[in-house]
């Protein structure tokens, strides 16, 4: 059966399809490596007992939980021009986005990582003699974040792939040229659909498993009992 | 013999503002004193000892280490407690640090000492524990036993002033509580101050200078050990006591049933 895959060696159309995941890659590296900073200090902030905080926090962290983000990406596409008339680009607005997204997440599993730290072990810190501080830097943190690198691992592997949402913002990504390419060839390659869309499926599994693997790497060999 | 080194008067503890957990507690611990805690569970030893090391708040009274107040609000209170010892019926060693490194975490962040000298004093302490070749493992690759003896060897390096022991055989399998006991036995012939809650009776009589028997949140009586066990002066003690003692009724042998004595 023809898959239309010889489409692909026309012009420079597998080199586009590259370029369109790096966009998608890029955009989802660069909300991650935002986004976790965010997310930690937020994380630890939620593990604090101030009633304020906490319940602030929630509602971010359910907005964001109940809002679909495509629904984020109108809201920050167009709603920013519309109230304020800041033109942002497609890539801004889904690097808002996904931050916006990220970091309440991120919080989230900060928060479970550090809250499943028994209370032993902050009495055990503080009866050496331990400040707060060191109790959090030597022994709670280190302790959470072997916990928390394989559940953000995959928050990163879910953003690299919600970034298929973002062609509907007029960003130039994989799938945005992915079906570029088989409208222009849509005559004389007609099969070509399966092919460019399975091609595609084959990058976004290229670009995720690896971080995967990293991630049940790290599960392993940080298990704790 | 010198003024004491803990000195605790009419202490009062109480979670919900009603009940009395501790009430009205008040003894000394003189140096090199080692004194046991016992009595029936829920009587309020294990609150006692987090008390002491301010992990729980006071409501009443006052506990003093030499001339310094204790209390969670003390603004030393990070410097009194590297003073105060503590081990845990639950060892609480830092699951994601070797042996070695648990002890070396405290002494050397927060008393600034060097990493050659401390480990030099770990590994003397391991050794004489008999730990000495399982420095380099993980908490989750040891015994209970070993990790509760790792655990005390973490609460000596601080070269603390008084140890609280906390039940810390309770969670241990039979033949383990042993070497932990032994260890202990030894802390007390070098003349360490200690405090010990346990529910080993035996080991109390053996390593105690001083009994004290707490029930119903009081200090019911205190002497001891060998006076303690063999003529308690009080009926309470002489109940508790008679929990660790086991009698038949009947017996076969004895062709005649017996009534309890």
């Amino acid at each position: 059966m023809n898959l239309g895959l010889e489409v692909l060696l026309k012009g420079s159309n597998m080199l586009r399809l590259l370029q369109g995941l790096w966009v998608a890659l890029k955009i989802s590296l660069i909300a991650v490596a935002i986004s976790i900073p965010i997310g930690l200090v937020l994380g630890i902030l939620m593990t604090f007992h101030s009633r304020v905080l906490h319940v602030i926090l929630q509602i971010y962290l359910q907005i964001v939980r109940i809002m679909p983000q495509l629904v984020l990406l109108f809201i920050v596409y167009f709603g920013t021009t519309r109230l304020f008339g800041i033109n942002l680009t497609g890539e801004v607005s889904a690097v808002i986005v996904f931050v916006f997204w990220g970091a309440a997440e991120m919080m989230d599993l900060v928060r479970g990582a550090v809250s499943s730290i028994p209370k032993h072990q902050y009495e055990s810190a503080g009866a050496l003699g331990m400040t707060k501080k060191q109790t959090y830097q030597y022994v709670i943190l280190p302790q959470a974040v072997r916990r928390l690198v394989p559940l953000s691992i995959n928050l990163v592997t879910r953003m690299v792939k919600t970034t298929s949402l973002i062609t509907m913002i007029g960003v130039v990504e994989v799938l945005k040229v992915a079906q570029q390419i088989i409208e222009a060839n849509r005559m004389s390659s007609p099969n070509a659909a399966f092919g460019i869309y399975l091609v595609v499926f084959i990058l976004y599994f290229l670009a995720c498993w690896p971080i995967s693997l990293v991630a049940r790497h790290l599960e392993k060999k940080w298990a704790v009992n | 013999m010198s003024e004491p080194i803990l000195t605790i008067s009419h202490l009062v503890k109480s979670y919900d503002g009603k009940t009395n957990v501790l009430n009205d507690i008040s003894f000394d611990v003189k140096e090199g004193e080692v004194i046991v805690i016992v009595g029936p569970s829920g009587c309020g030893k294990s609150t006692l000892l987090r008390c002491i090391n301010a992990l729980e708040p006071i409501q009443g009274g006052q506990i003093r280490l030499r001339h310094e107040m204790i209390t969670q609000h003390s603004s030393n209170i990070y410097k009194i407690r590297q003073q105060i010892g503590m081990v845990f019926q639950s060892y609480e060693l830092f699951p994601h640090r070797t042996v070695l490194d648990n002890i070396l975490l405290a002494p050397m962040k927060v008393q600034k000492r060097s990493r050659e000298e401390v480990t030099a004093e770990a590994m003397e302490l391991l050794s004489r524990v008999g730990l000495k070749d399982l420095a380099d493992r993980y908490p989750r690759q040891l015994s209970g036993g070993q990790k509760q003896r790792a655990a005390i060897v973490r609460a000596l390096c601080m070269h603390p002033e008084i140890m609280l022991f906390d039940e810390v055989t309770a969670a241990l399998d039979p033949e383990m509580v042993r070497e932990v006991l032994e260890v202990m036995l030894n802390l007390a012939d070098q003349g360490k101050t200690m405090l010990i809650v346990t529910h080993e009776m035996e080991f109390a009589r053996a390593a105690a200078d001083r009994i004290i028997f707490l029930d119903g949140g009081g200090i019911v009586e205190e002497a001891a050990p060998d006076e303690f066990f063999s003529h308690p002066k009080t009926e309470r003690a002489e109940k508790f006591l008679r929990t660790f003692t086991f009698e038949r009724k009947k017996k076969i042998a004895g062709g005649k049933t017996k009534n309890e004595e």
